[in-house]
């Protein structure tokens, strides 16, 4: 039996945009898939055919909440599964259409979230092919200029992400969608749209982009579970082979628990998005005007007209936010320090390093990330304690 | 600060609790340092750390996360918290871009007390002492005790075969304040029976040996290789002056090393007695020229501060490598380093390399250690 070791005291978890609580929605829906539900949809039987309806009835449901067509949408163990279908797939297609001249060329942001700017930098060292890294503004979007520069008619896929998720800036996609139209226009677009869902209209804003990642537990669905949109007359080219589940997209048998889950974690999501943002964007606002008054010398990264209502991004010079993470947590906060590689380890970020900002800077930032279960007693919490932490680091 | 009563600890009883950062690597010797900390303290005293040093490709030492892995389910296990520091940045800084810089020009720095000078006993210091903690322990052999006037000593580890005081011997006062080696009084055998009885997963686990960033199968050659060019050289007779062929790199070749020197024509092993890397030469000799009396020391470090007379003389027990024979010798203080005359010629020390002098009156206690010039 594991058991989850009780944590004392209140905290405030808000560490939303690592991972959300699983919504009861969510809960609700998929314990029948674990339960009677069981079988796998790829039968012919009864209770194969049960399983069928239930992964159906989630794929249109995502569909139809993403803006897309159920056919359009692969389901995927999660976000980085779909960000990797969408690079190495999604490049390989183009690429076999072009077997002539030199490989193609990539394109993505410096700030990418490591699961698509590893899958091209992995891609291009497979392949061969140029990466170009386009920087971002100090604002924290992609830099429009950099980016015309580096799209040009060799490219074949470009990646930008939707909302970034260490500073929460959305990113520019129409503008972004033009400049790539009228410079790669042979390119594919695809956009990692992971942090978006629950802050964004998903159909609207990626409406340009030919593929867009998902991953449930970001607004929460559970982990393991997600999904990409692969819009009408794209192709990508399997990562996975095996039963040719997904339309020979994605072989492996579906984990329709997660899908259903996920599809009523989106549908809740989308029915309350618009109190939940302007609720959030007060609380998130608050915290920041609170900790910007109390902690001398922070500075908020990214402006807030084109930030998510999710995130709040800090610096706070003089703290180095490993630190700082360990004493709010020991305080009852749990925030983070923006990426955390697989042994836990705090790494320097290239989120901030992309905005120009130097290597002590880019250590020094705290995210606050916020969800639809954050209440004012959480920002209070946080108010009260961050300045204390942030003091004892610098004393 | 200060307190008492840490296992290995000669003096008094527990005056107040304390909380400790135990850095554990993943080991056998940090993990069981962690349980008799939790078993002295209690575990919510105690919390854990695991030090990210390198990012680079790497098989064996505190680098892997094999090893995170080991270090956080022997924390999970004592029920403490465990932390993961990633310095890496001042790893490259401090340890590695040094190492590839000295080997360069010819030295053989000793990294793993590079590392404890500038990460586990300065950085770690600091970061533990910015989340409150009052010491830092680690599962090195060794032991601090304090003297009824409250001056601190560094002291060999109870294990002999195991002492690990050499590695330590840049601590000073400050610092051993704060240090804590739990099994530093204990034998090994004693460390790995104490972890099978505790059911720790590192019980069995082979101790680390080589330098934690090199990997196994290019080896040093391989990594400095990948950093610096090398230089292939001439190899040259002490004595005669004359050309005896070629070195492939002579930036991998160390001062006192014998292996790949062979046999001199009188049938003897030959040694390297200096190495010119801008001159691209090695030069070799007989066991008799590759013995020196003296050598001159800089970056000097003392367990109680520099004596306090310009130009002190003083009697030592001078130990050249970290499992090296502790040999008499005479050591005078100078402005930018120190000078220390063997009684008995020894074999030459390469540059870069770590002397560490323990007192002739009580040959367990480090004076303090300075590094080759």
């Amino acid at each position: 039996m594991v058991s989850v070791t009780p944590v004392d005291g209140f905290r405030a978890y808000l560490d939303h945009a690592a991972t959300t609580p699983l919504r009861p929605e969510a809960l609700e829906a998929m314990l029948p898939l674990l339960g009677e539900g069981f079988a796998n949809p790829s039968g012919a039987h009864a209770e194969s055919r049960r399983a069928r309806i239930a992964l159906d009835d989630a794929r249109d449901l995502v569909a139809e909440l993403l803006g897309a067509e159920p056919g359009e949408v692969v389901l995927t163990s999660g976000g980085t599964e779909a960000d990797d279908l969408a690079v190495n797939g999604g490049w390989d297609a183009v690429a076999g259409e072009r077997p002539d001249g030199p490989p193609p060329a990539v394109v993505c942001a410096a700030m990418e979230h490591h699961a698509v700017l590893r899958a091209c930098r992995s891609l291009a060292a497979r392949t061969g092919a140029e990466l170009r890294e386009v920087p971002s503004t100090p604002d924290g979007r992609i830099d429009l200029d950099a980016l015309a520069d580096a799209c040009r008619d060799d490219v074949g896929l470009v990646s930008v992400m939707a909302v970034n998720n260490e500073v929460g800036t959305v990113q520019p996609l129409d503008e972004v969608a033009r400049i790539v139209a009228d410079g790669a226009p042979g390119a594919v677009l695809h956009t990692d749209a992971v942090q978006a869902v629950p802050w964004l209209d998903v159909g609207r804003t990626t409406g340009p982009a030919a593929l867009v990642s998902i991953s449930g537990h970001k607004f929460g669905g559970p982990k393991g579970s997600g999904a990409l949109v692969v819009r009408a007359g794209v192709r990508v080219r399997p990562r996975l082979d095996g039963g040719g589940q997904e339309r020979g997209r994605r072989s492996g048998t579906p984990n329709v628990a997660g899908a259903v889950a996920t599809a009523a974690a989106l549908a809740a999501t989308v029915d309350g998005r618009t109190e939940d943002v302007a609720r959030v964007t007060a609380l998130r606002d608050r915290l920041a005007d609170g900790l910007l008054a109390s902690v001398p010398g922070a500075v908020e990264t990214g402006a807030r007209a084109h930030r998510v209502a999710g995130i709040l991004h800090l610096r706070v010079p003089g703290v180095e936010s490993e630190a700082a993470v360990v004493l709010l947590d020991e305080a009852g906060v749990a925030a983070s320090a923006g990426a955390a590689c697989s042994s836990g380890a705090v790494e320097p970020s290239h989120v901030l390093e992309a905005m120009g900002l130097d290597r002590r800077e880019a250590s020094s930032g705290l995210r606050f990330s916020l969800g639809v279960t954050t209440t004012g007693q959480d920002v209070d919490h946080a108010l009260a304690r961050v300045p204390g932490v942030v003091d004892r680091l610098r004393n | 600060m200060r307190w008492h009563g840490f296992p290995g600890s000669s003096t008094g009883c527990e005056t107040r609790p304390v909380r400790v950062l135990v850095a554990m690597s993943g080991g056998v010797d940090s993990s069981v340092a962690a349980a008799l900390l939790v078993a002295a303290h209690g575990a919510e005293h105690v919390v854990g750390a695991t030090l990210k040093l390198w990012g680079g490709d790497s098989d064996s030492g505190c680098c892997s996360v094999a090893d995170v892995d080991d270090a956080r389910r022997v924390a999970d296990q004592l029920g403490i918290v465990h932390h993961v520091f990633n310095f890496s940045a001042d790893f490259e800084a401090h340890v590695v871009d040094p190492y590839v810089a000295g080997h360069a020009a010819g030295r053989t720095p000793n990294p793993c007390i590079e590392c404890n000078r500038h990460l586990k006993f300065d950085r770690l210091l600091d970061r533990a002492a910015d989340l409150g903690f009052d010491a830092v322990a680690t599962g090195h052999h060794a032991r601090v005790t304090q003297d009824v006037d409250g001056t601190w000593r560094l002291l060999r580890g109870a294990d002999a075969a195991k002492d690990q005081s050499y590695v330590l011997a840049m601590l000073g006062q400050e610092q051993l304040s704060r240090s804590v080696f739990p099994v530093g009084s204990m034998a090994k055998a004693d460390v790995r029976s104490t972890a099978a009885r505790l059911g720790l997963r590192t019980a069995a686990k082979p101790d680390s040996q080589d330098v934690c960033f090199i990997r196994s199968d290019t080896g040093r050659a391989g990594f400095l290789g990948d950093r610096v060019p090398l230089h292939a050289g001439r190899l040259i007779d002490h004595d005669t002056g004359a050309d005896l062929g070629e070195v492939t790199a002579v930036e991998l070749v160390t001062v006192g090393q014998r292996r790949g020197m062979g046999h001199g024509t009188d049938g003897r092993r030959r040694f390297v007695t200096s190495v010119d890397v801008p001159a691209r030469r090695v030069t070799i000799g007989p066991p008799e020229v590759s013995y020196a009396s003296a050598l001159s020391l800089h970056t000097v470090a003392w367990v109680d501060g520099a004596p306090t007379v310009a130009d002190a003389v003083f009697g030592a027990l001078a130990q050249c490598s970290a499992h090296g024979v502790p040999v008499a010798c005479t050591v005078r203080t100078g402005v930018d380093g120190l000078e220390v005359a063997f009684v008995e010629p020894q074999r030459r020390v390469a540059p870069g390399q770590t002397v560490a002098l323990y007192d002739p009156a009580r040959p367990d206690a480090v004076i303090g250690s300075g590094v080759v010039r």
